[in-house]
């Protein structure tokens, strides 16, 4: 008999499953559960991208294409980089298409990190930094931003958390869980930390278009001297509602993106090709997608932060993604309790706050991708869950 | 038009039942203002009325719909105006519109049966002045009305967990 603890690679065996597995199998049992506890838009990919996609397959457009991605695709996130933000990457050898935005950040952090180096996580975050980090040899060192700067990461955070051996930063924003953004005053502060040091700045912008009010979305790229030490992450899966077809890809300095390249086409070869002639046709024509499906996010976030400021919970408006992380502390009890008791008693999933680190904790993660029908009933049903309990 | 205007209204067309209240909450308005909003559009006739989308078919089989196609030879000066107007007077008739196309007014129609249908086509419309031709077509089926789905489909295919 094989002892597969023995053999298994202890870096994968440490790594702590999902807080939420019970979660998952609680609602699987369950009838007529409200989710807003998914990290996908409810939008459908807009029909002109689906036609793009059918038609290569009518065209049987189905070979690898080159490692780095379509050239035409490249060159049009190239061009959409210059319209939006101004910024020059070079198509051939600055941009990489890669399989959703989780490939590009660990592509990200494998060609960066050595054993041992630090790499700062500004918490909370996306699930997926501190395993990859740990799997990569490298060790994450937490930053735990606060709900009284709204969740944005100050540069005396940073500060304190820079030691001889840190090597990158990961900067997610707007961030998932939380909603909150870096805006240019906040990102040049940043900067200001960073210039004169070799820190690589992994920016994960993949909620970029989903940025509300005035201003638009600021990449850190975009700030003075940073562009050479930024790997700028993004996708297709949240700006156009195309989750499933997995497209994503990184910007960055030509040096970076060759040895990123040698992971990529090792263990990827190539993106889905269907997928980057459906994002070709996106990036030509989806503008006005975004733009309503935008409209129709601000709706709804509005929507959620005002109902729950009259229930009486505290939260920050969230200007990013499409998440609302109201503070449930007042309801005595954690946020794993919250989640479970409100899932179990009144059909209402929705993901506790310290499942994005332990600095979350005293928090919910609510996703409004859903129809302000379901969010009008489920947000009832939380009203409901909070009055019973401050009876109870 | 002012843009929170053009949200309200979309708000309302998705679903009437939404209270001031909600619509308030939704545009970061006050809910005076909100009702205030409302009363002045329903003033105005930009929102002219509220209803139930009810799918008659479950309720009994007496119930038919037709589209009309009407040929009309246009009045000098008045134009389709005229003929359009006396037609929507009609209590049978549940809309009326003017086409670009094959022919010019398109009448919904609705009866207690074909044979009523046919008739009041017959009776009423095809002998009016200036018609020309008219062609029914009766509906069989009805799938979706006013933006809503009458079958299931579209099932939510995400999970309830994500990150």
């Amino acid at each position: 008999m094989i002892n597969y603890d023995e053999i298994l690679n202890s870096s994968v065996v440490n790594i702590k499953p999902s807080g939420i597995r019970k979660f998952f199998d609680i609602a699987e049992q369950m009838e007529n559960v409200i989710s807003l506890g998914v990290g996908e838009p409810d939008f459908k990919t807009p029909w002109h991208i689906r036609q793009a996609g059918i038609d290569a397959l009518e065209k049987s457009k189905t070979r690898y294409t080159s490692n780095r991605g379509l050239i035409e695709l490249r060159k049009e996130i190239s061009n959409y980089y210059k319209r939006k933000y101004k910024l020059k990457y070079s198509a051939q050898e600055e941009i990489l298409v890669t399989v959703g935005g989780s490939e590009a950040i660990d592509l990200g952090i494998r060609a960066i990190i050595n054993e041992g180096d630090e790499v700062i996580i500004p918490e909370p975050s996306f699930v997926c930094y501190v395993p990859i980090v740990k799997m990569a040899g490298g060790v994450p060192v937490i930053v735990n931003t606060k709900a009284e700067n709204e969740f944005r990461l100050t540069a005396d955070e940073l500060k304190s958390a820079i030691t001889k051996k840190t090597k990158m930063l990961i900067l997610p924003f707007p961030n998932n869980p939380t909603g909150a953004i870096m805006e240019r005053q906040d990102l040049e502060k940043i900067a200001e930390v960073l210039k004169g040091t070799n820190i690589i700045v992994l920016s994960d912008e993949i909620y970029s278009e989903l940025t509300y009010g005035d201003k638009p979305h600021t990449s850190i790229a975009q700030i003075d001297d940073m562009k050479e030490r930024t790997i700028l992450i993004s996708g297709f899966s949240k700006a156009y509602s195309m989750t499933g077809w997995r497209l994503g890809y990184i910007l960055c300095p030509a040096p970076i993106c060759k040895q990123m390249t040698k992971i990529h086409q090792f263990g990827i070869m190539s993106s889905p090709t269907v997928s980057q002639f459906a994002a070709i046709e996106a990036l030509k024509n989806g503008d006005e997608d975004i733009a309503t499906m935008r409209a129709e996010y601000d709706v709804r976030r509005t929507y959620v932060v005002n109902e729950f400021r009259k229930m009486g919970l505290s939260v920050f408006e969230p200007k990013g993604a499409f998440y609302v992380f109201p503070c449930i502390k007042s309801s005595g009890l954690s946020s794993d309790e919250f989640c479970e008791r409100l899932l179990k008693e009144k059909k209402v999933a929705t993901v506790p706050g310290n499942a994005f680190g332990e600095c979350g904790e005293g928090f919910i993660r609510v996703s409004y991708c859903n129809s302000l029908g379901n969010l009008k009933i489920a947000l009832s049903r939380i009203k409901e869950f909070l009055k019973e309990n401050k009876n109870g | 038009m002012n843009k929170k205007l053009e949200k309200l209204f979309k708000i309302l067309e998705e679903d009437a039942r939404y209270t001031p209240a909600d619509i308030a909450s939704m545009l970061g308005e006050s809910e005076e203002k909100v009702s205030e909003l409302i009363k002045q559009a329903e003033k105005e006739k930009i929102i002219c009325g509220y209803k139930a989308i009810i799918d008659w078919d479950k309720v009994s089989d007496v119930h038919v719909t037709a589209l009309i196609e009407l040929k009309v030879i246009p009045q000098k000066n008045l134009g389709f105006e005229e003929i359009a107007e006396r037609i929507m007077k009609m209590d049978e008739v549940e809309s009326v519109y003017l086409m670009s196309g094959g022919y010019d007014l398109s009448v919904t129609v609705k009866g207690r049966s074909f044979k009523e249908v046919a008739l009041f086509v017959a009776k009423r419309l095809a002998v009016m002045d200036n018609i020309e031709s008219t062609a029914t077509h009766f509906v069989l089926r009805r799938y979706k009305e006013v933006g809503v789905k009458l079958i299931e489909s579209d099932k939510d295919d995400r999970g309830t967990y994500s990150f």
